[in-house]
C-alpha cells in the first residue's frame, strides 16, 4: 500500500491532545489504570486492545462524555476540561461513532442540519458545502439521499462528512472498518490519510492489527485497563502486536485437510423472502448446500439480509416448506423446536437477551436450548441436572465464571460467547448455524472458539458461519461464499476464493443466478 | 443535575429484610402525622386498622375469607405477569366466573344434584378463562395491546351481570331489588366453622399457593413463561411457541378470577346480585407485585391487603373517619412497600455537572 507520509512528528511542538495518568474506576473495574497518551498534529495514532481493555473508556473521557477520577488533558500542551461532549467539539474534537445515529427517514442534508445548529438553517448552502467536502476527500455521497436507501458504507461516510463539517483538529473513529468491504476500507484509509496530510490528527481505535499496520504511525496497545507499550506498528510483525494486546502467544485455529462431504445437513433452495420490515432485505433465490463435516462461511456486509437468512434457517421466519431442508427434512413452515429436534443448533447473532437471557443463572440459561439433554423431566426443570450441565459446558470450554449460579451478565462478553457456543455444541448437533461467532470477542477467546468449531467439523456436524470478518471465514470455512442485497453470490472452496474476489462479491459484484455448487 | 436509577448488582440480606420493616415505620410516622392533623387519635386509628380487625377468631376468619379472592386472582395473574402478559381484567373475569356459576346454581335452583357444586366450580374457572380468553385471543392474532382490552372487557362483564339481576335472572319474589334468588342449599360452599363466614373455598385457595410455586418455579412452562417476559427475543431464538405462551398466562390468569367470582358468590355472598367483588380483581394486582409475582410472598401480600380492607371499614366504624381517609393511608402503606422495595433493587443516583 502507498504510504502517504504526514510531517514529520516534531518533538519542540507539544503534541495536540496529550493525556497523562487518566484513572477511571467503575464499580468492581479499573476501567483506566493511569494512562497515557499523545497524538501529535497530523498523526494517525491507533488505540489498540483487546474487548474490555479499556478503549471505550478512554475514547469516551476524550468525547467529554465521561468524567475521568484522575488526571490530566493537555490540548496543545494547555492543561483543559472536556466536561461535556460541546467543550470537545470546541476544542476540535470530532467523532464518527461505530454505531451509526441517523435517522433512516431523513435526507443526508437534513440529518446533518439537525447536529449544525444555525449553520443547518440554510439547507441549500449546506448541502452545497457537503457536496463541496465530499469531492475534496473522495467521500461519494448525494446530499438529498434518504438514509435508509444509503448501504452501510455510505452511511460511515456521511458521519464522516459530518465531523468534517465542524472543521475537527483531532478525529475519533471507532472501529470504523467492521462495517466495510475491503474495497471499502482502502477508500476510507485513502480518506484518513489525506485529511492527516492536511495536519488533522487521527486517533484510530480498532483490533485488526494489519489495518492498524497499514495506516497508523504510531500505536498505544491497552490491556486489562493499562498501557502496556507504544509502537510504531508500521515496523511490528501482527504477532508481536497480537502478543502485545493479549499478554501470551496466540495459537491460529488450523483448517485441517478436508474430509469427504458427507450428507447434506441444510439445502436451501430458491428460498426467496419478503422483508420484515419496511428497513429490512429481501431474500431472492438462495441456493445453498452445507455437507456434514464441512464448515461453509458466508461473507457479507452487516444488513444485506444476514439476519433474514438466519431467521429462515432458525426457524424464526417461516418460509415454503420444501425452501429450507433441514437434515434432508423439508422444514421451511416448521417451527424452531422441530429444526432443533432433528439436530439444529444455533449460535445467534447478538448473546444478551438473545443467547442468553441477562438475569438468568447460567444453570437455567442452560434449560433455554438444551432442556432436551434430560434436563426436564415430567414438565419440571431439574435444578441439578441444569447445574452439571451449566459445569460441564463451563470446564470444556474454558468459561471464566463464579459457577454454574453466576447471572449471565456477569460474564465478559466473550466468555457468555463461549458458554453458548459450549450449550449447543454439548448437543451434538448435525447442523450448527453460527452469527458472527467471535464478534468482539478477544483474541484468545477468539482462537479457543475457532478450534471447537473446527473440531465439531471434523467430528462430523455441518456448520455455517455467518461474519463480517474476512479473515475468520477464509481461516476456518472449507468452502465460502458472500452476501449483499438479499442474494448470494456461487459457493467456492476458501483456498480458491482470495480476499480480492470475496470483497468484489460483498459489493454485489458476481453473475446473478448462476449457483456453482463446487465442493 | 441529573437522577438515574441503576440496578444494584447484589440486593444485600439484610437490605432485603429491612425494606418492609423500613416501609411498615414511614407508615405508621406519616399515619401517625396524617390521623393527628386530621384530629383523631392515631392511637386508636392505628389500634382499629391492625389490631381490632385480628383480635378475635371470628376476625381471623374475615381476614381468611377477604383474602380468598385476593390470592386466587394474584397467583392466577401473576403466571401471566411473569410471562409479560399484562391482564388488568381480573374484575371482569372474576365477574363472569360468578355469572357462569351462578347461572348454574339458578338452574338447578330447589332441586340441587350433588355434582352441582363441583360443576359450579369447574363453570366459574371456565368463564373466567373464556372472559381471559378475548384479549388473548386479540393480542395473539392482532397484537392488540391487552392492557386496553382486557380493561375494558371488565366493564362489559359488569354491565352484562347488571343486565341479568336487573333483567331475567332477577328474582320474582324480591321485591325488585336488582339480585337472583339464593343460591340453594347444594349450590352453595360449605363453611368451615359455625358461626363464621369461612368456607372451603379458602381451603382450595390455600392449596393453590404451593400449586402455582410448583408452575411457576420448578416446571419447565413456568421457565418458558419467564424467559418470554424477560427476554422475548431469547424465547424466539428457544423456539419457544410465544402465542401459546401468551395463551397460558391469560387462560390461568382467568381461570382463577373465575375461580374466585365463583366462591364470592357461592360464599359469603350466595346469590349473584349487582356488585360481586368491591375490586378484588384491581386489589389482586397490586397483591401480585407486592408479593414479587412469588406464590409464598403473595399469599402474605394477600392477608396484607385484606387486612388493610378490614382495618379501613373498622375505622370507618369506630372513628367515624370518612372512608377517603383510610383510602389515604391504605395508599400511604402500599406507596412506602413498593417504594423501599424498589429502592433495595435500584439504586438513585445523583449525576453533577458543571454547566457545560
Amino acid at each position: 500500500m502507498e504510504e502517504t507520509r504526514s510531517l514529520p512528528v516534531q518533538a519542540s511542538n507539544p503534541p495536540l491532545i496529550e493525556l497523562r495518568g487518566i484513572v477511571k474506576a467503575y464499580p468492581g473495574c479499573l476501567a483506566n489504570d493511569h494512562i497515557d497518551l499523545s497524538i501529535a498534529a497530523g498523526e494517525i495514532h491507533a488505540l489498540l486492545g483487546e474487548n474490555g481493555a479499556g478503549k471505550s473508556t478512554l475514547v469516551k473521557i476524550v468525547a467529554g462524555v465521561v468524567a475521568p477520577d484522575e488526571g490530566e488533558i493537555r490540548w496543545q500542551g494547555e492543561a483543559v476540561a472536556i466536561d461535556g461532549p460541546a467543550a470537545a467539539r470546541r476544542l476540535g474534537i470530532g467523532m464518527v461513532f461505530q454505531h451509526f445515529t441517523l435517522f433512516e427517514s431523513l435526507t443526508v442534508t437534513e440529518n446533518v442540519a439537525l447536529g449544525a445548529g444555525a449553520a443547518g438553517r440554510d439547507r441549500k448552502a449546506l448541502a452545497a458545502r457537503i457536496a463541496a467536502l465530499a469531492a475534496r476527500y473522495g467521500l461519494a455521497v448525494d446530499p438529498h439521499r434518504h438514509v435508509h436507501h444509503l448501504a452501510v458504507g455510505e452511511r460511515q461516510r456521511v458521519e464522516i462528512l459530518r465531523c468534517l463539517l465542524e472543521e475537527p483538529r483531532l478525529i475519533v473513529l471507532d472501529e470504523p472498518t467492521s462495517v466495510l468491504t475491503p474495497q471499502e476500507t482502502e477508500t476510507l484509509f485513502a480518506t484518513l490519510k489525506m485529511l492527516a496530510a492536511e495536519g488533522r490528527s487521527i486517533l484510530f481505535i480498532s483490533h485488526k492489527l494489519d489495518e492498524v499496520r497499514a495506516l497508523c504511525q504510531r500505536a498505544t496497545v491497552l490491556r486489562g485497563g493499562k498501557r502496556v507499550g507504544e509502537c510504531d506498528p508500521r515496523v511490528e510483525t501482527a504477532a508481536a502486536l497480537a502478543r502485545l494486546m493479549v499478554g501470551a502467544d496466540v495459537a491460529a485455529a488450523r483448517r485441517g485437510a478436508p474430509r469427504a462431504p458427507g450428507g447434506e445437513m441444510l439445502r436451501l433452495d430458491k428460498l426467496d423472502l419478503p422483508p420484515a420490515d419496511p428497513h429490512g432485505v429481501a431474500l431472492s433465490g438462495v441456493e445453498l448446500t452445507v455437507r456434514a463435516g464441512e464448515i461453509v462461511g458466508i461473507a457479507g456486509v452487516a444488513g444485506n439480509g444476514q439476519s433474514e437468512l438466519l431467521a429462515a434457517i432458525t426457524g424464526e421466519r417461516a418460509a415454503p416448506d420444501h425452501a429450507v431442508r433441514v437434515a434432508g427434512v423439508p422444514a421451511g413452515q416448521r417451527p424452531p423446536a422441530y429444526r432443533r429436534r432433528l439436530g439444529l443448533a444455533v449460535i445467534p447473532e447478538e448473546r444478551l437477551d438473545r443467547g442468553v437471557v441477562a438475569e438468568l443463572s447460567l444453570a437455567e440459561n442452560a434449560v433455554l436450548t438444551a432442556a432436551g439433554q434430560g434436563l426436564v423431566r415430567g414438565g419440571l426443570v431439574r435444578a441439578r441436572a441444569a447445574a452439571d450441565y451449566a459445569h460441564k459446558v463451563i470446564e470444556r470450554f474454558g468459561v471464566v465464571a463464579r459457577g454454574s449460579n453466576a447471572e449471565a451478565d456477569s460474564l465478559s462478553g466473550g466468555n457468555i460467547q463461549k458458554f453458548i457456543l459450549g450449550r449447543e455444541m454439548l448437543q451434538n448437533p448435525k447442523l450448527l448455524v453460527a452469527a458472527h461467532p467471535t464478534w468482539g470477542v478477544d483474541v484468545g477467546a477468539s482462537a479457543d472458539i475457532h478450534r471447537a468449531l473446527v473440531a465439531l467439523r471434523d467430528a462430523g456436524a455441518a456448520i455455517l458461519i455467518v461474519s463480517e470478518d474476512l479473515d475468520e471465514l477464509l481461516a476456518i470455512s472449507d468452502r465460502v461464499a458472500a452476501i449483499c442485497r438479499g442474494r448470494l453470490s456461487p459457493v467456492i472452496a476458501a483456498g480458491e476464493a482470495g480476499r480480492e474476489r470475496l470483497g468484489q462479491w460483498m459489493s454485489g459484484l458476481f453473475a446473478a443466478g448462476a449457483p456453482a455448487h463446487a465442493a | 443535575m441529573r437522577l438515574r436509577l441503576e440496578p444494584r448488582t447484589e440486593t444485600a440480606r439484610w437490605v432485603a429484610l429491612a425494606t418492609p420493616l423500613l416501609a411498615a415505620g414511614l407508615t405508621l410516622v406519616f399515619g401517625i402525622i396524617l390521623f393527628t392533623a386530621l384530629g383523631y387519635d392515631p392511637g386508636r386509628a392505628l389500634n382499629s386498622f391492625f389490631v381490632k380487625p385480628i383480635e378475635n377468631v371470628y376476625g381471623l376468619t374475615e381476614l381468611a375469607v377477604k383474602a380468598t379472592p385476593l390470592l386466587l386472582c394474584a397467583l392466577g395473574l401473576a403466571v401471566g405477569f411473569r410471562g409479560g402478559v399484562w391482564n388488568i381484567g381480573a374484575e371482569g373475569q372474576l365477574t363472569v366466573g360468578a355469572i357462569a356459576a351462578g347461572g348454574l346454581a339458578l338452574a338447578f335452583n330447589g332441586d340441587e344434584p350433588f355434582w352441582l357444586l363441583p360443576a359450579m366450580v369447574v363453570a366459574g374457572a371456565a368463564g373466567g378463562a373464556l372472559w381471559a380468553a378475548i384479549p388473548a385471543f386479540l393480542r395473539v392474532r392482532f397484537n392488540t395491546n391487552e392492557i386496553l382490552t382486557s380493561l375494558m372487557l371488565t366493564y362489559v362483564a359488569v354491565q352484562i351481570l347488571g343486565y341479568l339481576v336487573h333483567g331475567p335472572w332477577r328474582n320474582p319474589q324480591g321485591f325488585n331489588f336488582p339480585q337472583t334468588r339464593d343460591f340453594g342449599e347444594g349450590a352453595v360452599i360449605p363453611l368451615l366453622m359455625e358461626g363464621t363466614r369461612l368456607h372451603w373455598g379458602t381451603v382450595l385457595a390455600a392449596l393453590a399457593v404451593p400449586a402455582a410455586w410448583l408452575l411457576m418455579d420448578k416446571s419447565y412452562l413456568g421457565f418458558q413463561i419467564r424467559v418470554t417476559g424477560m427476554a422475548p427475543r431469547a424465547a424466539a431464538y428457544a423456539g419457544y411457541p410465544v402465542g401459546r405462551i401468551v395463551w397460558a398466562g391469560f387462560i390461568a390468569g382467568g381461570a382463577m378470577a373465575g375461580l374466585a367470582g365463583m366462591m364470592e358468590a357461592a360464599g359469603p355472598i350466595g346469590k349473584l346480585q349487582p356488585v360481586i367483588s368491591p375490586g378484588y380483581g384491581f386489589a389482586a394486582i397490586i397483591v401480585a407485585f407486592l408479593g414479587r409475582l412469588n406464590a409464598f410472598g403473595i399469599l402474605f401480600a394477600s392477608l396484607l391487603v385484606a387486612l388493610l380492607y378490614l382495618g379501613g371499614e373498622m375505622a370507618q366504624i369506630d372513628l367515624k373517619v370518612p372512608p377517603a381517609v383510610t383510602g389515604v393511608f391504605q395508599g400511604l402503606l402500599l406507596f412506602f412497600l413498593l417504594g423501599s422495595d424498589f429502592l433495595a433493587r435500584y439504586r438513585v443516583k445523583v449525576e453533577r455537572r458543571a454547566a457545560a
